[in-house]
């Protein structure tokens, strides 16, 4: 449902402030949204002073630095820091990415780092993806097969059909897109949002699954997948340069097409 | 319904949309403008229809320097959701998603609404 206002336990107050230590010579101002399930308060942001020359590069160290030295208490998740376990995905100066591959000196001025946008808020930023992944689980993210498999070797792919999988397979599951897109926002109960919706094609494209027919069956209906508006926040904030917006726009090609047989 | 105890982050109140999402709303936004307009050029319509005195009384109203202005900016909403609706039609088909032109893509869309605006003119 459509909500523009947050609710009230859900508005921000103003939190505490860290200063840099006295002898640090280049520091960068970071809010971070916090929010502890004991305290009974609302969320607040914290102000934080970064000291650079003790700091790594990127904006996972920053937060990193901040739950070593500064404020034990920070949550958040993290786990690769180089990009490919999708686990630090947050909202930084309004765009989401995965902080492990955001340079710091790339955002001028103060780095305000949110949770996912319009979730729900486990502590700090760590964000409740029970739904998301529920979603992911829904589209069957495997191979589902109506023949026997060859017996003396795998089911191969030639390799053009292994091309079409380009742009789809590299998807780490961040939720970066799907939590960017003000559709998924209002109805995220109901539309499967752009990054399990990439998945999707992902499945459909492969030209070993044989279940084409009843994973579009699945997906045609009015919320599923056709609440994508092609508004494309999803393509413009991947971290990881996918394409989800072509991607819902092939799924919802190939449910023409196949009308026509 | 959610329910649940904790807060929903924030979302539109921090998110910075790119310029095809800020588009994308216009769109909308325009097509009801657009509806209600609809009403109100057929309500000028029984205005005409009620002889001279009534006719006038509808060119002096809108010859109001606020009115005009009014009627310019449903011009170029109009051909602004005309623009938008043909990059839907684009869409459709599985063309223009290229991450690197779909901002310029939406600053042509705003810019050929604008042209037919003064073509109009």
């Amino acid at each position: 449902m459509v909500e523009f206002l947050l609710p009230k336990n859900s508005v921000l107050k103003k939190g505490k402030e860290f200063p840099a230590p006295k002898n640090a010579m280049r520091t960068k101002r970071f809010e971070i949204y916090r929010w502890n399930p004991d305290s009974g308060e609302n969320p607040r942001i914290d102000t934080f002073h970064i000291d650079l020359d003790s700091c790594g590069p990127m904006v996972l160290d920053a937060v990193l630095k901040i739950k070593n030295d500064i404020d034990t208490t920070l949550a958040f998740r993290r786990s690769c820091r180089e990009g490919v376990c999708g686990s630090c995905a947050m909202n930084v100066n309004g765009k989401n990415s995965l902080v492990c591959i955001k340079a710091i000196e790339d955002y001028e001025g103060t780095i305000k780092i949110f949770p996912l946008p319009h979730m729900d808020v486990i502590k700090d930023l760590v964000a409740d993806m029970t739904n998301f992944f529920a979603q992911y689980s829904s589209i069957k993210p495997w191979i589902e097969t109506q023949t026997p498999a060859p017996a003396d070797r795998e089911r191969l792919q030639s390799k053009e059909e292994r091309k079409k999988l380009d742009g789809l397979y590299e998807c780490v599951l961040c939720a970066c897109c799907s939590t960017s897109c003000p559709s998924y926002w209002w109805n995220s109960d109901k539309y499967l949002g752009p990054a399990v919706l990439l998945q999707a094609s992902r499945w459909l494209e492969d030209s070993r699954d044989e279940n084409v027919g009843e994973r579009l069956d699945e997906l045609e209906d009015p919320y599923k997948l056709y609440r994508c508006h092609t508004i494309m926040s999803c393509t413009d904030t991947c971290p990881k340069g996918l394409n989800p917006a072509k991607a819902i726009a092939d799924i919802k090609k190939m449910m023409v097409l196949r009308q026509q047989g | 319904m959610r329910q649940t105890n904790r807060p929903l982050s924030p979302h539109l109140q921090v998110y910075k949309l790119p310029l095809t999402g800020i588009i994308s709303i216009t769109h909308r936004m325009t097509g009801v403008i657009l509806a209600l307009g609809l009403i109100l050029y057929v309500v000028s319509f029984f205005y005409i229809l009620q002889g001279n005195e009534t006719y006038l009384e509808l060119q002096s109203f809108l010859d109001y320097t606020i009115i005009r202005i009014a009627l310019w900016f449903f011009i170029y909403a109009l051909f602004f959701h005309l623009c938008h609706g043909i990059r839907h039609l684009i869409w459709d088909v599985g063309e223009s998603f290229d991450r690197d032109d779909m901002n310029r893509n939406a600053i042509i869309e705003l810019a050929l609404s604008l042209v037919l605006t003064l073509i109009f003119y």
